[in-house]
């Protein structure tokens, strides 16, 4: 078997596994990665090349779509850098950021509560990007700092999570609204 | 041929001499009306004669049956009287529908459809035509796009790919006018609503969102218009079914009208005799606001699933009967904040972006690069404990997808796990699609907790599921394409298949041998193709005449006859170009990546090392 299955993604990509990235170069190579492989190139090919474009496809995709998004990006080079995430069975956090996820599930649920609950939501959701994206420069920094700095990172990535599950939900919320 | 299978409307098309167009029937009518009469004796009418007859006899003429596709009967229920038809009581899973010939399933309905649009390419172009692209709504899941399928199949049907609708129609608008850039398609036809986000560039067709209504369209208009007229003119009883259809029928005519005149007028028999009223354009607009706002729901999470902003969209492509109503373009106008592109035939294009997509598929468009990236429309889980649903594959993923999940036992020595696949964006199982049930057996008793049950999903190009179980620690496994309880099995279509060529004039072997032939010609040709390309420099002189060889004793075994050589043969020839199918894959990333930097690329070991 010669589709080499065991490159990770950055690696499928041609690109170099750092955390910074050029959005639209990784957009190019994934267009042209698709181009050579997805199954509407190999639609009239034998079983066993529509089998493996299939595969192959799968594959881009995912690395496709782990890559562009910078959380799920950083995750993927802690895990590449044997920093692992454990989020099941590591459920410790820095107290500060605890106490701040509290205050903000009650301002979403007292937002909920209000009349003008809708607006209410977008506020808070403005709100919490701006925290994530400046936690997304706090993480940038961590992996610009190198090796020493990956646990620092790793709490990064963490709080990301909560607060990208967050605006899940209110964006959740506000479907249900409209 | 590209088949656009509507709610009200199909239509099919091929290309010609490179150029895409839908086909007429003889009397020079290109839409299909999608309406099938069943008759005692007599084989269906399909199309312009079965909608006239609609009214006169309604329990056997079967409309807008592209609604009940993929339904279970629980859903027919819920849409209760809108249906005039005599839905038949019993325990199968499938709604049947009674009628003079028996009683008949959606998808039995749809191949009839199918089968006059087949018959309608053959003798345009005068050559036997079983490949076909056939579109389904954007917004339609797993259970529906099977249905598809099954239709398709027992029509006699070689199904290329099951496209989007308006990704069919983005590529016929894109490749048309060159466009570049961010398109939103707004596709509200008679039936279904779909809206779809995609970015154009240079020839790559990538949907970055799709959200829709797979329950909402002109006909809903249609009901809420002949809803009005029931309440003028005292219409209470809604028992007579003739009375119904012919409501609807009026109600659509006045919908239409209102088009492009301010009023109409409007006669129908009242409780009271007949009944004359006028409807304006006002008035239209206020029973068919509701509905159009269920429109923008779908676009406001789409535009978000994109993670772009309406100003970001350049254009608004309009889809669909259902968007000539002015009062539709205003209100898209409104959202998207720019008037929406007018300059296309809302009824032509899916099926024209269908049929592009069929000769890009067949290969005749080798040079050109097109190329079209879909996503699934809607999330797809399993159920877990408390009836909640554990997503695996997120909604607007791009397909093929795969994912995987693990899960473990909770009883001690628990020897079977009930995998319940579902799709939905709710929590509750019961707010979601259930898909399909299976059990894997055989897991050897353990304490709870210690299995470890990987359930996996892989979406293929058709956006159709294919689901397996394995037990990690002993390997039993569990396997299943994802058959929704109310589609057809395998065996049912087959019989069906069967029955319907014990009437056709064409032989039954004939036609599986010509089939098998067929399929022998394009796999002759496309490994042809490849070796021309890669032959020289991916394979030694001992492969190429392995390949030679069986290529050799494939095209024997066409001449002869004989399907079972046919097949055997070309299985052969699969086996044979196994490892060069692989080594050209690999040489395909090498060369999509050269040009970059590819002194940061790990370069793969070179064809044959491994
Ligand atoms: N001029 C018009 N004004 C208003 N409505 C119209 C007009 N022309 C067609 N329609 C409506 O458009 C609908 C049919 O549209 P279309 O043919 O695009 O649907 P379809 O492709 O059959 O359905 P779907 O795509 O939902 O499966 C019908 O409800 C019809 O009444
Ligand atoms: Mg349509």
């Amino acid at each position: 078997m010669q589709v080499d299955w065991s490159k990770n993604f950055f690696e499928l990509f041609g690109l170099p596994a750092q955390f910074d990235l050029d959005p639209s170069d990784l957009l190019t190579r994934y267009r042209e990665l698709q181009r050579r492989v997805h199954p509407d190139k190999f639609a009239s090919a034998s079983a066993e090349e529509r089998r493996l474009s299939m595969q192959l496809t799968t594959l881009v995709n995912e690395g496709y779509q782990t890559l562009r998004d910078p959380v799920r990006r950083a995750r993927y080079l802690l895990d590449l850098s044997g920093v692992a995430m454990n989020d099941e069975t590591d459920t410790s956090m820095k107290p500060e950021f605890l106490v701040e996820q509290m205050e903000l599930r009650e301002a979403l649920e007292e937002a909920c509560a209000r009349e003008d609950s809708l607006r209410r939501l977008a506020e808070l959701a403005n709100d919490i990007e701006h925290r994530h994206a400046a936690k997304l420069e706090e993480l940038r920094d961590c992996f610009s700092r190198g090796q020493g700095a990956l646990g620092a990172a790793r709490n990064a990535v963490r709080e990301l999570q909560f607060l990208g599950k967050l605006l899940q939900e209110i964006r959740e919320q506000e479907e249900e609204l409209t | 041929m590209g088949i656009d299978l509507g709610t009200t409307n199909s239509l099919v098309a091929v290309v010609r001499s490179g150029v895409a167009e839908t086909l007429a029937d003889t009397k020079g009518r290109h839409m299909l009306p999608s309406v099938v009469r069943y008759q005692t004796t007599a084989p269906p009418l399909v199309g312009h004669e079965a909608l006239s007859d609609a009214h006169d006899d309604p329990f056997n003429t079967i409309a807008s049956v592209k609604r009940l596709m993929g339904r279970g009967v629980a859903d027919v229920k819920q849409l209760g009287t809108q249906l005039p038809y005599e839905f038949v009581a019993g325990d199968s899973p499938v709604p049947r529908i009674r009628t003079v010939a028996g009683d008949v399933s959606p998808v039995e309905v749809s191949a009839e459809i199918l089968k006059v649009l087949k018959v309608r390419a053959e003798d345009t172009l005068g050559a036997v035509m079983p490949d076909a692209v056939i579109t389904v709504p954007a917004y339609f899941d797993d259970a529906q796009r099977q249905a598809t399928k099954d239709a398709a199949r027992l029509a006699g049907l070689n199904v290329l790919r099951l496209l989007n609708e308006p990704t069919a129609a983005a590529v016929a608008y894109g490749l048309d006018k060159g466009s570049e850039g961010i398109y939103a398609v707004f596709d509200l036809g008679g039936g279904t609503f779909d809206i779809s986000v995609l970015r154009l560039n240079r020839g790559v067709f990538e949907v970055m969102a799709t959200a829709g209504d797979s329950a909402l369209g002109g006909d809903d208009m249609d009901h809420a218009i002949a809803e009005w007229f029931m309440r003028e003119a005292s219409i209470a009883d809604d028992s007579d079914h003739r009375a119904l259809r012919r409501l609807l029928r009026d109600a659509r005519a006045v919908k239409e009208a209102l088009t492009t005149q301010a009023t109409a007028q409007v006669e129908v028999q009242g409780g009271a005799g007949l009944w004359r009223g006028v409807l304006d354009r006002n008035t239209l607009n206020t029973l068919i606001d509701p509905l159009i706002a269920r429109t923008l729901a779908p676009c406001r999470r789409a535009l978000r699933d994109a993670g772009i902003r309406a100003a970001d969209v350049d254009g608004i492509v309009l889809v669909g009967g259902a968007t000539r109503i002015p009062r539709v373009r205003e209100q898209v106008e409104a959202f998207f904040g720019k008037p929406p592109l007018a300059d296309i035939d809302p009824d032509k294009v899916v099926a024209v972006g269908a049929a592009i997509q069929a000769d890009v598929l067949i290969g005749n468009r080798r040079d050109q690069d097109m190329l079209l990236l879909d996503v699934i429309p809607l999330s797809l889980g399993i159920e877990i404990m408390g009836g909640m649903v554990e997503k695996i594959i997120p909604r607007n993923t791009p397909i093929p997808a795969a994912r995987g999940q693990e899960f473990t036992t909770y009883k001690d020595g628990q020897t079977a796990l009930l995998v319940h696949v579902v799709q939905g964006e709710r929590d509750l199982v019961s707010d979601c699609r259930s898909l399909a049930r299976f059990e894997l057996r055989g897991i050897p008793p353990m304490v709870a907790g210690a299995a470890r049950i990987r359930v996996a999903f892989q979406v293929d190009a058709d956006g159709l599921l294919n689901v397996s179980a394995r037990e990690q620690t002993t390997g039993v496994e569990s396997r299943v394409v994802v058959k929704p309880s109310y589609g057809l099995s395998d065996g049912e279509i087959e019989r069906m298949l069967r029955e319907s060529f014990s009437h056709a004039k064409e032989d039954e072997a004939a036609r599986a041998l010509r089939e098998a032939q067929v399929d022998a010609d394009r796999l002759l040709e496309a490994v042809t193709a490849a070796l021309a390309a890669d032959g020289d420099s991916l394979l030694s002189r001992a492969e190429r005449a392995e390949i030679d060889g069986a290529m050799a004793a494939l095209r024997a075994a066409r001449d002869g006859g004989a399907i079972g050589a046919i097949k055997r043969g070309s299985e052969a020839v699969d086996a044979a170009t196994r490892e060069f199918a692989a080594r050209r894959m690999d040489a395909g990333i090498r060369k999509a990546l050269a040009g970059h930097r590819l002194e940061e690329f790990h370069s793969l070991p070179p064809g044959g090392d491994k």
